[in-house]
């Protein structure tokens, strides 16, 4: 009896320990052969589209690498998480990311708040983070010494750019002189784009006639707009993003207010048409990274092929994240290892006219992508290419 | 003058919202004298059940809110049934802890169901909007509706409260459990009938708050509800008028200082407002202060 106890116990203990280190071992093997490449993005939560749709062009980028051989040989391997469009869990998952799964770079998140919080662990361990989409000026930027984060990277363009284009569109474009702005006092985003519009508005002669704040996840905005309504502005500037873009263009349209309404990349989402009701999101106009109308062989190469994918049109967040993968691919190639991220690092600051979806990829030494910005318009709620600045 | 107008219908229309839902609270409040914290979720789940039914079962306005409020109904009950009748005898703060967990409980399996993005409700009914004095001020068909719909439901509550047996049932239990047992009432039975009707209303202000707004997601309850228990605070926690009074009020409040004062100190004025209540008038507006029997 009692030595069948004891037996069972040895066989049991020996079962565990060669589950336990023929695991470590197969993921061991497994993680020599390839470059293991995190992954921390917004899947669900408050803006879950824009980590979904980022997931999809990260994903359709990584199987094009894999199918042609890798690079340098290896396959990537993604470790994705979903930091659910909270800072914090941002934050945890890019320090798990670089000392758990111990990946060799991490990308995302799309939201400049997201992004700032995981780049602290960033900072902290040494690991590159490049986010697709974040737009924060501040994000690159430590905000003591006004000094470039080493680690920290973004392949889209950041906020004063977007500000100072959706000034200059304002002024010269639309011809409008005063302007009232709605914003997102809880958002980073919305915060940057709003300062750099109003500098940027306000230096070409315009004049911002209100101001209006709100708190995150606000749904009713007849109160704000009524305000606004009053004071007769010719044009309106919110920088938010799809959820509240959409309630707003509806409610403003519902008061009667009839003159454009601009936004930046946030506003580059279906939802935002589908909130509004086609029938409102007229007169619409907002900055983004890409258009689907433009007649660049690459870009409509691409298109064809996220179309076969996914069955549907790819948007921004589609398009740079992307770009972002075989923006590191060829940083990893440059660096010429696929281990070392101070390399990968190097590699990234000196990536210089890197050809993407989404134009012509330089990062400065601000780690921010020097490219040009595209305006679109909604017409019936049909995204139209309006026109592209150059920076 | 036309933009104190145009706030005031702003107004009265936020106030519907809260209105509709304090109701539910002030219900199960009067009656078994405690806080339904979960109610605000109730609410959610109403628009995604008007949603369902919209999009899948292709109803129109009426039949959704139908299905919104039978199935909130039943919802209510069952949730009475699991959640709160166990702990009866238990002290309050048990049912309340259990409430927040109910309330915890909705939001997630919700987001874990149907995902925690937002989406789009479909347009039910066809949008018009009416315009006055020269187009300055405006009001839409929607707005209408959800204050007509807040009021009809309104009157038939107080009609079965103060006029039908069920009613009458409502209120002896009300005043003294016990007593009420002894003269034959079957408690359960009206607690039942009490949570399925304050979850209906809850149901029906989830559908014409994603028709209004046209989009909904699983934490679309948490602000609402709280703003929806001030309410009923505000006009007398108990009293079926109160809870109309209140969330009007707190609606054209919150409305006017975002309108008047900034947005970001509505949420703020709201707890205010709550916190002086029940400093000063701790039984609300309407609300008659009893001593606590001995």
């Amino acid at each position: 009896m009692k030595f069948g106890k004891v037996f069972k116990r040895v066989v049991v203990f020996i079962a565990i320990f060669t589950l336990l280190v023929g695991s470590c071992l197969l993921s061991y093997s497994k993680s020599s052969s390839t470059i293991k490449l995190g992954v921390n993005l917004e899947l669900s939560g408050a803006v879950a589209q824009y980590g979904q749709r980022a997931l999809e062009g990260i994903k359709m980028a990584t199987d094009e690498i894999n199918k042609k051989g890798g690079i340098l040989g290896k396959k990537i391997e993604l470790v994705i998480f979903d930091n659910k469009s909270d800072k914090t869990e941002a934050l945890n998952i890019a320090t798990r990311l670089a000392t758990k799964e111990n990946v060799l770079a991490i990308l995302g998140c799309t939201t400049s708040g997201a992004t700032k919080s995981a780049a602290v662990a960033a900072m902290k361990y040494k690991i590159p983070i490049i986010s697709p989409t974040a737009t924060d000026d501040k994000l690159t930027l430590d905000e003591r010494t006004g000094k470039t984060k080493a680690y920290v990277f973004r392949v889209c363009f950041n906020d004063s750019f977007q500000g100072d284009v959706m000034a200059k569109f304002a002024l010269k474009t639309l011809k409008v002189k005063s302007v009232a702005i709605i914003y997102d006092a809880s958002s980073d985003y919305s915060k940057g784009l709003e300062k750099n519009f109003k500098v940027a508005f306000t230096k070409g002669g315009g004049k911002i006639v209100a101001e209006e704040a709100f708190a995150k996840s606000e749904q009713e905005f007849s109160g704000i707009l009524t305000k606004i309504k009053a004071k007769n502005p010719e044009a309106i500037f919110a920088p938010v993003y799809y959820d509240e873009a959409g309630l707003i263009i509806k409610q403003a349209r519902e008061l009667g207010i009839k003159v454009p309404i601009m936004g930046g990349d946030g506003f580059d989402d279906p939802k935002v048409a589908e909130k509004a009701g086609s029938k409102y999101a007229n007169n619409v106009y907002f900055s983004t990274h890409y258009s689907g109308q433009d007649p660049d062989k690459k870009v409509q190469d691409f298109i064809k092929k996220y179309k076969q994918l996914y069955k549907n049109e790819p948007n921004a967040f589609v398009a740079t994240s992307y770009d972002l993968v075989y923006l590191v691919a060829d940083a990893i190639k440059r660096a010429n290892s696929t281990t070392d991220r101070e390399k990968l690092r190097k590699a990234l600051e000196d990536t210089k006219n890197f050809a993407g979806v989404t134009g012509v990829i330089t990062i400065n030494k601000y780690h921010n992508a020097q490219k040009a910005a595209v305006i679109i318009e909604l017409k019936n709620g049909v995204q139209v290419f309006k026109q592209k600045i150059n920076p | 003058m036309s933009t104190f107008v145009q706030q005031l219908i702003n107004g009265i229309t936020l106030g519907s919202v809260y209105a509709l839902i304090a109701l539910g609270y002030t219900m199960v409040y009067g009656i078994l004298k405690f806080i339904n914290f979960a109610h605000g979720d109730v609410f959610m789940l109403g628009a995604y059940i008007g949603f369902l039914a919209a999009v899948y079962l292709k109803l129109n306005l009426v039949g959704c809110l139908i299905a919104a409020m039978v199935f909130c109904a039943l919802c209510g009950i069952i949730v009475e049934k699991i959640a709160y009748k166990p702990l009866r005898n238990s002290p309050k703060i048990s049912i309340l802890i259990t409430a927040i967990g109910v309330s915890l409980f909705l939001e997630n399996f919700m987001q874990l169901i149907m995902g925690a993005d937002s989406r789009v409700f479909p347009r039910l009914i066809e949008e018009k909007n009416y315009h006055f004095l020269h187009g300055n001020i405006v009001v839409n068909n929607k707005q209408v509706y959800l204050l007509i719909i807040t009021i009809i439901l309104m009157i038939v509550l107080n009609y079965i409260v103060k006029n039908t047996k069920i009613g009458k049932a409502m209120r002896a239990v009300s005043q003294d459990m016990d007593a009420a047992k002894l003269m034959g009432i079957d408690i359960d039975k009206t607690i039942s009938y009490t949570f399925a009707i304050g979850s209906s209303l809850a149901g029906a202000a989830g559908v014409l708050v994603g028709l209004y707004y046209n989009t909904i997601n699983p934490l679309m309850g948490v602000l609402p509800g709280i703003k929806a228990f001030i309410a009923a605070v505000f006009g007398g926690i108990g009293v079926i008028p109160g809870a109309l009074l209140g969330g009007f009020s707190l609606g054209i409040i919150e409305t006017f200082v975002s309108g008047y004062g900034s947005s970001m100190y509505k949420d703020a004025v709201a707890f205010a407002i709550l916190v002086l209540i029940l400093l000063f008038k701790p039984a609300g507006l309407l609300g008659k202060s009893l001593k606590e029997k001995v």
